[in-house]
């Protein structure tokens, strides 16, 4: 079950580029969240800053307090034990290209010591369903790497992995930005399967993307965030004059 | 105001299909037989080798350990067995510390001074003579011991593989794209465990290569050997004790005056080109076998 992300006063930095300043955010358990923006906005650093991969950066710093369910990550949690319980799924497809399709979907837990086949066996099987690529790969589990699928099935088995580990929140940087519309097409119908079990929150540079797929969104604009609200009302009727100026296609 | 580039009118220049094949023919047949001027010596070497080793190779030069001067028979089993120790030993001591150091300076010490001057003196120890590396090893270990030993033999070969090992597991943990970091740390893995597992996995390939170069390169080696193993002519597998090298026999029975000894130094050295082709082709294939289809 997902659970629910409380965002306060978050300030990131690269070097002494301030990208996100001043973040106050609540993100729901069990829906998915888009996060809009034009590029260089800091949407990406701060779903960084959620698993706590932006300070995996040795000139990237971060301040403030992120709540995930009832763990002030930052203060509570060890960067490690927080990646196990947030997955990402990154804009390229990155699978591992010298392991198997089934050693893919297994690593994080076979990394983390666990070793019981008959587990890993269901947890694969389990996760590739989720991602709608069992009937796609099932014949060649182990035969073939990685690496040999379509960059379609490269990202859904990303996500396969990263559902493996059982997060409570699943963090979307671009997860469709590199694949083609059929691809990207299951990539949403996948989000729209998954909200009901996760906490999904998606960066997007593609809004018919957040609309489709979102119940909530936000806009980020020059390391702050703008405007959250329903997607519904961000779309139609935006509190904001930059929202509005942005979604309507003025800049950005 | 926008910028118009000017070029020449497309002509119909390239339409002569005879000219275009000729130029095309002599390029492909130049690399042709730039190809065969590299592999030529190769193959020469190899053939003048059977030619001349393959008459004196039989049961007895795997088996016997070579019999005094004048006396006919006798082999090199002693060679063949101190080559296989000093390796073994050059080996366990060379190829951990130079991934080690290769994971090192890739994962750890980018940018650093200290990992500038482990670069640096890797590069520095690369191009040392072999015989001043046998000279530092006979003052470090010979002296002190007052004696030749296999152990003098195996360090030196040991550390002349560390610079080739480092540098190439370097380069071959460099080549692996962010990403693949990214996605391991994301899962929740442990950066140690992920340099461990996943990044050195994904460039293994690259890294045995590099440690067969190296192996390959000091199996070959003499001139260290000289005053670290030493030889003998009597078998040995104490580490303690001066050890046979095929190497050093080569040499020894080649500068001899008897024709017996030079029939033996060239099937020594059949022998020793041929173990060191077939470990290294041995080892690329039970890698390989690892690998997956369209695994890149």
């Amino acid at each position: 079950m997902g659970v629910g992300i409380e965002v306060s006063d978050l300030n990131a930095w690269y070097g002494s580029n301030h990208t996100l300043q001043d973040i106050q955010l609540n993100i729901p358990a069990n829906h998915a969240t888009a996060l809009i923006g034009p590029s260089g906005c800091g949407k990406s650093t701060f779903v960084r800053c959620l698993n706590r991969m932006h300070e995996t950066n040795p000139i990237a710093r971060v301040t403030g307090k992120v709540r995930i369910g009832d763990v002030d990550i930052y203060e509570e949690a060890s960067p490690v034990e927080i990646r196990r319980r947030v997955g990402m799924v990154f804009q390229r497809p990155n699978p591992f290209p010298t392991m198997s399709i089934y050693d893919n979907v297994a690593s994080g837990l076979k990394l983390n010591g666990f070793r019981n086949r008959r587990v890993l066996d269901e947890v694969v099987e389990r996760s590739l369903r989720q991602s709608a690529l069992w009937d796609e790969v099932k014949d060649d589990l182990k035969k073939k790497s990685g690496a040999s699928l379509s960059g379609g099935q490269q990202q859904r088995l990303c996500i396969a992995r990263a559902l493996a580990v059982d997060p409570e929140v699943l963090l979307m940087d671009e997860p469709a930005s590199a694949l083609d519309p059929v691809s990207t097409a299951k990539i949403e119908d996948l989000i729209f399967e998954l909200k009901s079990e996760y906490t999904i929150v998606i960066v997007t540079h593609n809004m018919q993307q957040a609309a489709r797929v979102a119940e909530n969104t936000g806009f980020f604009l020059m390391g702050r965030l703008v405007e959250f609200d329903s997607t519904h009302k961000i779309f139609t009727n935006p509190r904001d004059k930059r929202t509005e100026d942005y979604i309507t296609g003025r800049f950005g | 105001m926008a910028a118009h580039i000017i070029r020449p009118p497309l002509r119909p220049s390239n339409t002569n299909v005879v000219a275009r094949r000729m130029k095309s023919g002599l390029v492909s047949g130049l690399a042709v037989l730039a190809t065969i001027i590299v592999v030529a010596p190769l193959i020469a070497i190899l053939l003048y080798l059977l030619k001349q080793g393959v008459s004196s190779l039989n049961w007895d030069f795997f088996t016997k350990i070579p019999v005094p001067v004048g006396e006919k028979g006798g082999g090199m089993e002693n060679a063949i067995v101190g080559s296989g120790v000093i390796l073994a030993l050059a080996s366990a001591i060379g190829i951990p510390l130079g991934i080690g150091a290769g994971i090192y300076l890739a994962e750890y010490a980018t940018g650093t001074r200290m990992g500038n001057l482990v670069r640096f003196t890797a590069d520095v120890l690369n191009g040392v003579p072999s015989i001043v590396m046998g000279i530092a090893i006979y003052a470090l270990i010979v002296l002190p011991q007052k004696h030749f030993s296999a152990l003098a033999g195996g360090v030196v070969l040991g550390v002349m593989m560390v610079p080739t090992v480092t540098r190439t597991t370097e380069e071959m943990l460099r080549m692996v794209p962010y990403a693949i970091r990214e996605a391991a740390l994301g899962l929740g893995v442990p950066a140690w465990r992920s340099t461990l597992t996943i990044t050195v996995r994904t460039a293994s390939a690259g890294i045995v290569t590099g440690c067969m170069l190296a192996f390959a390169r000091v199996a070959g080696e003499t001139a260290p050997l000289l005053f670290t193993a030493f030889g003998n002519a009597f078998q040995s597998t104490s580490l303690n004790e001066p050890i046979a090298a095929l190497p050093l026999q080569i040499f020894v029975y080649a500068v001899s005056p008897y024709d017996e000894w030079h029939r033996l130094a060239w099937a020594g050295a059949l022998v020793l080109i041929v173990l060191i082709i077939t470990s290294v082709a041995l080892v690329r294939f039970v890698v390989s076998r690892g690998t997956l289809k369209g695994a890149s």
